[in-house]
C-alpha cells in the first residue's frame, strides 16, 4: 500500500468510527466533541484530494466556528433526565423515514459511481487549490454561487428576526 | 538520488522545528519574567529580584513550582476532557510557528535553506484556522472543570473568540487583497526594501487601518487585558483555570504567553516588512550574516510588540462584557467591512487590480 492509501484507510476509519460515536454518545457534548473529530477526518480527505484551500476554510468555518457556537448552546441546556422532553413515537417515525429516504438518495446518487480510479487533468486535480477554486467560482458558476451568498444573508437576516424580542 | 536530497532537507526541517520550539518557549518563559518586570517599572516597583542576577533566573523558579505543586483533579469532572483541554491550548500555540518566516533564505557550508518550517500556500488561512481551534482548549476545560465560574469562563472565551474572529477575519481579507497572496513567506518578501514606489514598503504604511483592527482582535484572541474577561478574577474567581493546578494551569498561563509571542510575529510579518532591516543589505551581504541578522531584526520587532502588549495589559482597564459586545460586532466588523471596500475601490482606481 503507498503513503495515499495508507492515509486514506486510517482517515476514512476515524471518519466512520466518530461519526457513530457522535450519534451513540449519552451526553450531547461528546457527541459534539466526536463530531469535531470527524470534520478533521474529512478535511483529512480534502488534503489528500490536494485541495488544501477546502480543507483549511472546512476546519475554519466548521470546527472553528460552528462547533463551538453548538458546544456554547449544548453548555446552557438542561441536560437532566427529568427534563427530557417527552418524543412520542409518530416523531420517532417521522425521523426514521427521513433518515431512511436520505439513505436511498444517497444510495441512488452512488451507485453507479466507478471505483477505478480515472485519469484526472492536471488542471482538474487542482482545482482545490484557492487561485483555481476562485477562477472556477466566479467565471463558470458566478449565478450559483451569489444566489447562495443571498440565500444565506437571507437566513441571517431571519435568524435575527426571530432572535430579536418583540416590541409592541 | 532524490534520497540523497530528501534526507538532508528532513534534517534541516527537524533541526529548524526544534530551535522554532525552543525560541518559543524561551520567548515565553521570559514573557512571565518581563510581564513582572514591566508591571513594576509601570508601578515604580522593583519586581522580582531574588533568583539570580536582576532575577533572571525567575522563569525556572516559576517552572519548578509549577512541576512540585500537587495535581488536583476533580473527583465529579471528566478525567480524559480535564487533561485534554490545557493540551489542546498548548498545542494550538506552539502549531502556529511552522508558517512564520523567521529569515530569508539562509546558505550554510553552499547549500541554501529557507528560514521557515513550511510555506503552504494558504499560509494565512493556516493561521485563522489554528487560531479558531485554540478556542477548544478553554472550552473543553471549563466544562470538564464542572464548576459554574469555569464553564461561565469557558463561555466567555467562545463568545468573544467567535466575535472577534470574524473582524480579525475580514482584516486579514483586506491584507490578502492588498498583497495578493496568501503565502506568510511571500508577503514578507513583498514588503522587503523600506521605500518602495516612493512610499514605506511595509503594509502598516499602506493601510493602517487594517493593522489597527488586526491589533485589536489579537488582544482579544489571546484573552490579553482589556479582553480578558474569560479569567477575570474580580467576576468569575479564576475563569475557566479555576479547577487548574500544578502545571496544567501552568501550560494555560504559558499557552497565552506563547500565543503572545506568536501573535506578535503574525504581526510583524503582515504589517511591519517581516524580517526587513532598512538599509540592512547596505552594510551586510554576506549570505551567512545577513539572513542572520535579519532573523535577529525579526525577533526585536516581535519583542517590542510583547512589551505592547503588556504595556496595554498594566495601564488599560478591563472592559465590561457589553462594552466587549459592543466594540467587536457594532464598531470592529463595520469598520473592518467598510476598510476591505475602501481597499478594493483604492486599489481598482489607482488601476493595482
Amino acid at each position: 500500500m503507498t503513503v495515499t492509501q495508507i492515509l486514506f484507510v486510517v482517515l476514512s476509519l476515524m471518519a466512520v468510527l466518530s461519526g457513530l460515536f457522535t450519534i451513540f454518545s449519552k451526553n450531547p457534548v461528546f457527541s459534539a466533541l466526536w463530531l469535531i473529530v470527524a470534520f478533521f477526518a474529512i478535511a483529512g480527505h480534502y488534503i489528500l484530494l490536494n485541495a488544501q484551500f477546502l480543507a483549511v476554510v472546512h476546519i475554519i468555518v466548521y470546527a472553528g466556528a460552528i462547533m463551538v457556537l453548538f458546544l456554547y448552546v449544548v453548555f446552557m441546556i438542561n441536560l437532566n433526565k427529568e427534563t427530557e422532553p417527552n418524543k412520542p413515537a409518530w416523531v420517532r417515525i417521522a425521523a426514521v423515514i427521513s433518515g431512511g429516504m436520505m439513505m436511498l438518495t444517497l444510495v441512488a446518487a452512488l451507485k453507479g459511481a466507478s471505483l477505478v480510479p480515472q485519469n484526472k487533468s492536471a488542471e482538474a486535480l487542482n482545482i482545490g487549490l484557492a487561485s483555481n477554486l476562485g477562477k472556477v467560482l466566479f467565471n463558470d458558476f458566478l449565478v450559483p454561487f451569489e444566489l447562495s451568498s443571498v440565500l444565506l444573508l437571507a437566513a441571517m437576516v431571519g435568524a435575527v428576526m426571530l432572535g430579536k424580542r418583540q416590541i409592541h | 538520488m532524490l534520497l540523497a536530497v530528501l534526507i538532508p532537507m528532513l534534517a534541516y526541517k527537524g533541526i529548524l522545528v526544534v530551535i522554532v520550539f525552543a525560541i518559543s518557549l524561551g520567548v515565553a518563559a521570559y514573557s512571565t519574567y518581563a510581564e513582572r518586570k514591566v508591571s513594576a517599572l509601570m508601578q515604580d516597583r522593583v519586581g522580582p529580584d531574588r533568583a539570580g542576577p536582576f532575577g533572571l533566573l525567575q522563569p525556572l523558579a516559576d517552572g519548578v513550582k509549577m512541576f512540585m505543586k500537587e495535581e488536583i483533579i476533580p473527583n465529579v469532572s471528566n478525567k480524559f476532557l480535564f487533561i485534554l483541554g490545557p493540551a489542546i491550548s498548548m498545542m494550538t500555540a506552539l502549531l502556529t510557528g511552522a508558517v512564520i518566516p523567521w529569515g530569508p533564505d539562509i546558505t550554510i557550508g553552499g547549500n541554501v535553506y529557507p528560514l521557515q518550517v513550511t510555506d503552504v500556500n494558504i499560509g494565512v488561512l493556516y493561521l485563522l484556522g489554528v487560531v479558531s481551534i485554540g478556542v477548544y482548549g478553554v472550552m473543553i476545560g471549563g466544562w470538564a472543570s464542572n464548576n459554574k465560574f469555569a464553564l461561565l469562563g469557558a463561555l466567555r472565551a467562545s463568545s468573544q473568540m467567535i466575535s472577534y474572529e470574524v473582524a480579525m477575519g475580514i482584516s486579514v481579507i483586506t491584507l490578502i487583497l492588498l498583497t495578493g497572496t496568501m503565502s506568510t513567506a511571500e508577503i514578507a518578501e513583498q514588503q522587503q526594501g523600506f521605500v518602495q514606489d516612493s512610499w514605506l514598503g511595509w503594509n502598516f504604511f499602506k493601510n493602517p487601518v487594517t493593522f489597527l483592527i488586526f491589533f485589536i482582535c489579537a488582544l482579544a484572541e489571546t484573552n490579553r487585558t482589556p479582553f480578558d474577561l474569560p479569567e477575570c478574577e474580580t467576576e468569575l474567581v479564576g475563569g475557566y483555570h479555576t479547577e487548574y493546578s500544578s502545571m496544567k494551569l501552568g501550560l494555560f498561563l504559558f499557552a497565552e504567553y506563547i500565543n503572545m509571542f506568536i501573535s506578535s510575529a503574525v504581526m510583524v510579518t503582515f504589517f511591519f516588512g517581516g524580517y526587513s532591516a532598512p538599509f540592512l543589505n547596505r552594510f551586510v551581504t554576506d549570505p551567512f550574516w545577513f539572513p542572520m541578522l535579519s532573523t535577529l531584526v525579526f525577533l526585536g520587532k516581535t519583542i517590542f510588540f510583547i512589551f505592547v502588549f503588556m504595556w496595554i495589559r498594566w495601564t488599560v482597564p478591563r472592559f465590561r462584557y457589553d462594552q466587549l459586545m459592543n466594540l467587536g460586532w457594532k464598531i470592529l466588523i463595520p469598520l473592518s467591512i467598510i476598510n476591505l471596500v475602501a481597499t478594493a475601490v483604492g486599489m481598482w482606481l489607482t488601476g493595482k487590480i
